[in-house]
């Protein structure tokens, strides 16, 4: 074959091997070294070195060299002026002929590479920016390099160099995505605190029902959970609970804190509260859907005869069914002013009963079976039996009330949908 | 074209104060690698001379190149010598093109290269004596 077609079939496949190195995005040093490689065999040339110009540090750091004292992580300094004068030349320079900026390199590191005698020096530049250098020996033929010559290695010197800059870019990309991530979890935690000292904030103003918000969002956490929700739905319907009363803080606190049960006037002052909540909550932009309608609806019934809006069955959101059962079996499940806690069982009959009219059958039974769970051991944790707290002992004698539930439900009832 | 030689040893055998190395089929970075770092095992070893055996091998390509040339260099610096032998015809072109046959002995097979050692271990010793 003749030399010339060798020649350019030899470059055509390093070109090509280049190319797939500079591709490689896992390991940035791992391809700058080979790509150093493929540089240094494209003329079988024996001693060399790479580095990469950190502007910020002023320094080149050597990443990869062959047949050099130097190892790789030597850092050699280069002043931003002088980065920028050797940027201002661009392509291979022969230290035959050297620029003074080429001398003046070598002669600021003349210990460096006192033993090695450097045949080239080739700036890396991206976008008129000196991003890394590369050092050549002489070849393996003994020859000077050619003008041909330094136009080829110019080119693959222009690869490798691009191919520093994509994968610099590339980690600023990621960095950037990361930090907004992290800027995004910081503002998600800075929600979800404030959601919590609201919540305690109704909690405060209602002094018969402390800590009934946090409930509310845990049981209805544990139901939606049950019901097959992703962990963001899983989330956001914890906030709607901690949320469903703000509308509270509008009401009168004397309604509030009434001792005894609400008068006709008290009970239309407190239905104000789930539209109130509405308002309060629709400015806001939540992390998570559905949040200011879960709070409007968490008093609507099945059957048409709750309130906002007598909305009927399916036109209650999805959320706001969960809440209005988590809501009810708190308030059952502690005492208020004018009756006692009531007996699990009765709790349990009053969701028999109201099935249907003003509870959705699929979230009771999905309760159901959460209660269950925890009192058969086969839940993660007990986090229901927590929250009822030590009033409530001897909760397995629940077991066949619960079973019995689930039986009827499934029976007739709407299988739970994952959201 | 996938690097089978990744996962099996750099084949080798040892006459005397010679190591013959085995190249595999595709000298490129993971291949190249090991047989540069048996090579240097071997001149630490003591070995005074290295054959490369490219009987398997039917591409070398740029890093390959780059890693025999630090073959050489490791040779130079122990004072051994490296002889490559049943190397195709098509690297031969290119070893004589980048001027690595400037460096090395190349013979047509390990048999060759066996007795070129011995003629000028032979020679060596006369001149000794």
């Amino acid at each position: 074959m003749e030399t010339n077609t060798q020649r350019l079939l030899h470059t055509f496949a390093t070109l090509a091997d280049l190319g797939q190195e500079i591709a490689n995005t896992a390991d940035f040093e791992e391809m700058l070294r080979n790509s150093f490689h493929l540089l240094l065999g494209s003329f079988a040339i024996r001693r060399g070195a790479v580095g990469e110009y950190d502007r910020e540090r002023g320094e080149l750091r050597l990443i990869a060299s062959r047949g050099m004292a130097q190892s790789q992580n030597t850092s050699l300094p280069i002043s931003n002026e002088h980065a920028r004068e050797l940027a201002s030349l661009g392509s291979a320079l022969s230290l035959d002929n050297a620029t003074k900026e080429a001398a003046r390199f070598l002669e600021d590191h003349k210990e460096s590479f006192a033993a090695v005698e450097i045949d080239l020096l080739l700036p890396l530049v991206v976008r008129e920016r000196l991003i890394g250098i590369v050092l050549l020996g002489e070849k393996a033929t003994g020859e000077k390099f050619t003008e041909e010559d330094l136009e080829v290695v110019s080119t693959l010197a222009r690869h490798i160099g691009v191919g520093i800059h994509s994968h610099r870019l590339l980690e600023e990309v990621e960095s950037k995505a990361e930090e907004n991530r992290r800027l995004y979890d910081g503002l998600r935690a800075i929600y979800k605190e404030t959601v919590h000292a609201f919540a305690a904030a109704i909690d405060i103003k209602d002094r018969y029902t402390q800590g009934h918000s946090v409930r509310v969002g845990k049981y209805s956490e544990i139901i939606a959970r049950e019901m097959g929700w992703s962990d963001d739905a899983v989330e956001g319907i914890a906030i709607a609970g901690y949320l469903h009363d703000i509308g509270k803080l509008i009401v009168d606190l004397n309604v509030i804190n009434s001792p005894e049960r609400f008068n006709a006037k008290e009970s239309k002052e407190m239905s104000r509260h789930p539209a109130a909540g509405y308002e309060i909550l629709s400015p806001i932009s939540h992390p998570y859907a559905d949040i200011p309608l879960m709070a409007r609806h968490h008093h609507e019934r099945i059957d048409g005869n709750g309130y906002p809006d007598g909305l009927k069955g399916d036109e209650i959101p999805a959320g706001a069914r969960i809440v209005t059962l988590a809501d009810s079996f708190d308030a059952m499940t502690t005492d208020r002013p004018y009756r006692k806690k009531l007996a699990l069982r009765d709790v349990l009959e009053d969701f028999r009963v109201n099935t249907g009219t003003q509870f959705a059958p699929e979230v009771v039974c999905a309760f159901c079976r959460a209660f269950l769970k925890e009192i058969e051991g086969t839940a993660k944790e007990q986090r229901l039996i927590k929250l009822l707290g030590k009033n409530y002992d001897n909760v397995e004698s629940v077991s066949p009330l619960l079973s019995q539930l689930i039986s009827d439900l499934d029976g007739g009832a709407m299988a739970a949908t994952a959201h | 074209m996938a690097d089978t030689a990744a996962e099996t040893p750099v084949q080798t055998r040892r006459i005397g104060d010679t190591a013959i190395i085995y190249a595999s089929d595709y000298l490129n970075k993971l291949s190249g690698e090991r047989i540069e770092r048996e090579c240097k095992h071997q001149l630490e070893s003591g070995s005074r001379a290295l054959v490369i055996n490219f009987r398997d091998t039917e591409l070398v390509n740029s890093i390959g190149v780059s890693i025999l040339m630090g073959v050489i260099d490791a040779a130079e610096q122990s004072n051994a010598r490296l002889i490559f032998s049943d190397v195709n015809a098509h690297t031969v072109g290119l070893f004589e093109m980048l001027g690595l046959t400037r460096h090395i002995i190349l013979v047509k097979d390990e048999e060759e290269a066996l007795s070129q050692l011995k003629t000028q271990t032979d020679a060596a010793g006369s001149m000794g004596s």
